[in-house]
């Protein structure tokens, strides 16, 4: 039961001479919010970059339930259950909030390759879309180009179209960056409902946010990782209150 | 309440776009013929031949230009190898429409296979340039194939046959297969635009890194539709050499690519109904200007700039419903 869902085994990146990720080792466990904090240019991006797929490690191996997954493109990371959500949100803004999780059904249910049937008039596929955007609020929004809904709600609706993969592990890019106190409270309820049904590594600027959220708590500094613990050992932890809560602490 | 106002607008708009504007467009199409007997008017018939042929050109470029931002700078190329399709079996004593229709298929989308998976590799002005290289390779090709007329190009002494009756020379007959195949392109585009296939299509338009993330990699449904687009532009080609009875490399130069992307924008990007008011209104116009003066281009030029600049839904953004969003 404990086996991890995805396991990051000595990952190296280097950008010419300046080493972004540095011997990165971690975790997630079925289940689990594994939250990945840092202070800005810590490598965060980078990692996440890796571990979906849009950037190749120059070391060090990343296994997803159970396969090596390393050398795999992002769209077949995606297909074996490796969803995410982007830093900068990452919408089809022409397409209304239904049909952008539509097609993450239409992915996950196998290739697209259907010429003649109309897709707007698949009921099926358009009351499962329903139902996700319902789960995350945005049930009244359905039918409102994505490009027209505001910015939390964008956030909510890529966290809609990860949860449309049903992904074994969501991997969650700052989702509340640039969201309001009050969007930012919705987003941690939406987060803390789903809990449990998924794994979760999230990266997040939003400290409140964070330690109300995480089992445990990776702090990622100059591409390295300096702690790895619950949130109150973390808290607790002299090197990290040093390197990275001491700017706010003192 | 605002929300609800502007669904109602959401649903009104695309019925109109597709259904009653197509409706229009094609039974305008059909009418012809008799009006213009009716007005004794010939040239008329002849003219809209060709509109039409261009339209099956520009809806297919506008498959891939509009829905899939792919700007195919060698449409043309396509018409030409459709064409010489014809012309070439034609001067070896081939006149079945059940040789030449496949053959012409085959060729086309071969062609647009091979250059596609190559092009599709790139972005942008790279994909512009690329495809542009493809269709002058195509072009000199053309005219260097001196055993068919080379830069002359080629006569054809006669219209493709229909197990062996010549129906294709009478030409209000030939008008409404032209029509036919006017009307099953657009049909066709329109039903893949439509399809789960259509929406990767136009996803992977909007954010390529937002398909990956779901698990698409859009490549192989670009390509698709690009050798769908390209056999549809080497049925236009066919019909082209049919109707002037004569195949010549000219079909395939740039310009006439150029002509296909302008027709498009003309008409408003991302409608197939676009399309066809598009080439209708290019080719009406440069049929017009050239005959008030000779220096035509000169006020043609300015005009298209001036509708890229302010028109910029093209034809379709004047028509009301008629644009894609409100």
């Amino acid at each position: 039961m404990s086996e991890p869902i995805l396991t990051l085994d000595g990952l190296e990146k280097n950008f010419g001479a300046l080493r972004v990720t540095d011997k990165v080792s971690l975790d997630v466990l079925p289940g689990e919010i594994h939250a990945v904090i840092g202070p800005n240019g810590a490598g965060k991006t980078t990692l996440i970059g890796q571990i979906s797929g849009s950037l190749r490690p120059d070391k060090g191996r990343i296994v997803f339930a159970g396969h090596d997954v390393t050398q795999l493109s992002m769209d077949k990371r995606a297909r074996a259950g490796l969803a995410r959500s982007f830093q900068i949100t990452t919408i089809l803004p022409e397409f209304t909030a239904r049909e952008n999780v539509a097609l993450a059904i239409q992915a996950r249910q196998g290739h697209s390759f259907h010429f003649l049937k109309n897709v707007s008039k698949d009921e099926a596929l358009n009351a499962e879309a329903g139902r996700y955007l319902t789960d995350l609020g945005l049930g009244n929004r359905a039918d409102v180009h994505a490009g027209a809904l505001s910015h939390g709600e964008k956030r909510s609706l890529e966290i809609a179209i990860a949860l449309a993969s049903e992904p074994k592990l969501l991997l969650l890019d700052e989702p509340m960056a640039g969201t309001g106190r009050e969007e930012t409270d919705r987003l941690v309820e939406i987060l803390n409902r789903l809990k449990g049904r998924y794994a979760m590594m999230l990266v997040e600027h939003d400290m409140s946010a964070v330690f109300a959220l995480a089992d445990r708590i990776s702090v990622l500094v100059y591409g390295a990782v300096v702690a790895t613990g619950t949130p109150e050992e973390i808290r607790n932890d002299p090197k990290v209150r040093e390197a990275y809560l001491g700017e706010e602490a003192a | 309440m605002t929300a609800v106002a502007s669904d109602k607008q959401a649903v009104a708009t695309p019925i109109f776009r597709a259904r009653v504007l197509p409706a229009i467009i094609l039974a305008a199409f059909a009418l012809l013929p008799p009006l213009a007997m009716a007005l004794d008017d010939s040239f008329l018939v002849f003219f809209a031949i060709r509109v039409m042929i261009f339209a099956i050109a520009a809806v297919s470029l506008a498959l891939i230009l509009g829905f899939g931002a792919m700007v195919s700078f060698g449409h043309a190329a396509y018409i030409g190898l459709g064409a010489y399709c014809v012309g070439i079996l034609a001067e070896n004593g081939i006149w079945e429409f059940y040789i030449s229709l496949p053959v012409t298929l085959l060729v086309c989308g071969l062609f647009a296979a091979v250059t596609g998976a190559i092009s599709l590799k790139t972005r942008g002005v790279y994909f512009i340039m690329i495809t542009l290289a493809f269709g002058q390779m195509a072009f000199f090709t053309a005219t260097s194939l001196s055993a068919y007329g080379g830069d002359d190009g080629l006569t054809i002494w006669g219209r493709t046959e229909v197990f062996g009756s010549s129906v294709l020379s009478d030409r209000t007959t030939f008008y409404y297969v032209v029509l036919a195949f006017l009307a099953g392109a657009w049909w066709l585009c329109a039903t893949l635009v439509n399809s789960r296939f259509g929406r990767v299509l136009q996803g992977a338009r909007q954010s390529e890194m937002r398909l990956q993330a779901i698990g698409i990699e859009p490549y192989t449904y670009r390509l698709v539709a690009f050798v769908i687009a390209g056999m549809l532009a080497g049925i236009s080609g066919a019909l082209l050499a049919n109707a002037a009875e004569f195949v010549s490399p000219a079909y395939m130069t740039w310009h006439r690519s150029g002509d296909l992307i302008f027709m498009v924008v003309l008409g408003g990007l991302g409608s197939f109904a676009g399309a066809v008011l598009g080439a209708t209104g290019y080719l009406v116009l440069e049929e017009v200007l050239s005959h008030v003066t000779e220096h035509w281009r000169l006020i043609f030029g300015p005009f298209l700039i001036l509708v890229v600049l302010f028109a910029r839904g093209g034809l379709m953004g004047l028509i009301p419903g008629g644009k894609r969003h409100e």
